[in-house]
């Protein structure tokens, strides 16, 4: 695909990094699931898991829901802190009209 | 900020070259120059402002041609190209002609104010980074003139790229930036991607690369003259690079 011609194309970049980030992501999520379905599949046994079966399915789907409510609060914190800078706009308007002046007393014409 | 620091830290055989690329910049181009010359000229900082006008319909080269006169043209470089090649293609067409060992890149927009290049090369110094960059999203940086939807499509995709990619660095869709000229040429050969997301790639490479990265605070004021513009296709655009960076990075 033009993916993997692309990497071929990157080979010295790309071996400068043994692990991409999706990779990175694909081993964590395998170790997840690899627990996940060692714990739901019975094969390790303990009292506690088997209480807590229907909490050990769901979970990550919790989880991903976990994350998601931290995504959009951490988003719209950021988007209603976004800083407003009244400030510069002034300065900077102030600074086009001396501009001006100055440019057309020099005799530019624009 | 601090000019005497920088004043006596300037060694003299540094040179700044700042590259500004144009198209239909005709209203704002007269008063980035005069804004850069406010700052810089007097300041002992060595440095040259290179043109790269892509033939704009609106005569742009014209009025550089002015400000060449009037400032001269050991400040003033002009280096025009026939037609709009892009902006990747017109930064690479700057570094060739540039005699700086440093290169400063901004928007011609005046979205991009000159009063942060003294601190940008304040900051290169005293970490000898090989680059440093403009952001707007770190303690006393911020935006002007964003409605809540463009606020929210940049915290957003800003979100996304950090948690996707880990950086280091919290503004990478800025293009206010300051590099060593052979790490910016070393980076431009490396990057693949057009368009405005050649930026982002730009520093995920330079991580790559092991080079050394700084940043400066940045007021980014949306430009007065002509049209903004964000659509479909850079958001498009930028979802492309970002899981191609994801991929391969
Ligand atoms: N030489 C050249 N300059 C360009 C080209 N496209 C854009 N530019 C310039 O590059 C700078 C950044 O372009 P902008 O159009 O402001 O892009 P932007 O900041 O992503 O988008 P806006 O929201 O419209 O400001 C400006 O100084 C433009 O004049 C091009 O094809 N060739
Ligand atoms: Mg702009």
């Amino acid at each position: 695909m033009i993916l993997i011609h692309k990497i071929s194309n990157l080979n010295n970049i790309v071996l400068h990094r043994i692990m991409t980030k999706l990779l990175e992501w694909v081993s964590a999520a395998s170790a997840f699931f690899a627990i996940w379905y060692s714990l739901i599949g019975g094969y390790v046994k303990h009292p506690m898991i088997e209480n807590n079966m229907d909490v050990i399915l769901i979970s990550p789907i919790f989880f991903l829901i976990l994350f998601g409510v931290y995504a959009v609060t951490v988003v719209l914190y950021r988007v209603f802190t976004f800083n407003n800078c009244e400030a510069a706009f002034l300065e900077l308007q102030k600074q086009i009209k001396e501009a001006n002046t100055e440019l057309t007393a020099k005799g530019l014409k624009w | 900020m601090a000019a005497t620091g920088v004043d006596s830290e300037i060694t003299k055989s540094d040179k700044y070259s700042i590259l500004l690329p144009t198209y239909n910049e005709r209203e704002n181009l007269p008063i980035i120059i005069w804004l850069i010359i406010k700052y810089l000229d007097g300041s002992g900082i060595d440095f040259e402002v290179i043109i790269i006008d892509d033939g704009s319909p609106d005569g742009t080269i014209e009025v550089a041609k002015q400000l060449q006169n009037l400032y001269g043209s050991n400040k003033i470089v002009l280096r025009p190209r026939e037609k709009k090649l892009g902006l990747g293609t017109a930064y690479i067409h700057g570094i060739k002609h540039a005699t700086g060992n440093f290169i400063i890149i901004m928007d011609a927009d005046l979205s991009h104010h000159p009063k942060f290049i003294p601190e940008f090369i304040e900051v290169q110094k005293e970490n000898d980074y090989d680059i440093v960059t403009g952001t707007r999203y770190m303690n006393g940086g911020g935006v002007y003139g964003w409605d809540f939807k463009r606020k929210l499509i940049s915290r957003g995709a800003n979100f996304l790229t950090q948690m996707l990619l880990r950086p280091g660095v919290s503004d990478l869709t800025g293009s206010f930036r300051l590099y060593k000229k052979d790490v910016l040429l070393k980076l431009v050969e490396s990057c693949v991607s057009k368009g405005y997301v050649f930026q982002m790639e730009m520093i995920i490479r330079a991580r790559q690369l092991n080079f050394s990265i700084g940043e400066v605070p940045i007021t980014f004021v949306d430009r007065v003259y002509g049209e903004s513009k964000l659509g479909g296709t850079e958001i498009i655009q930028f979802a492309k690079a970002l899981l191609y960076l994801f991929a391969t990075t």
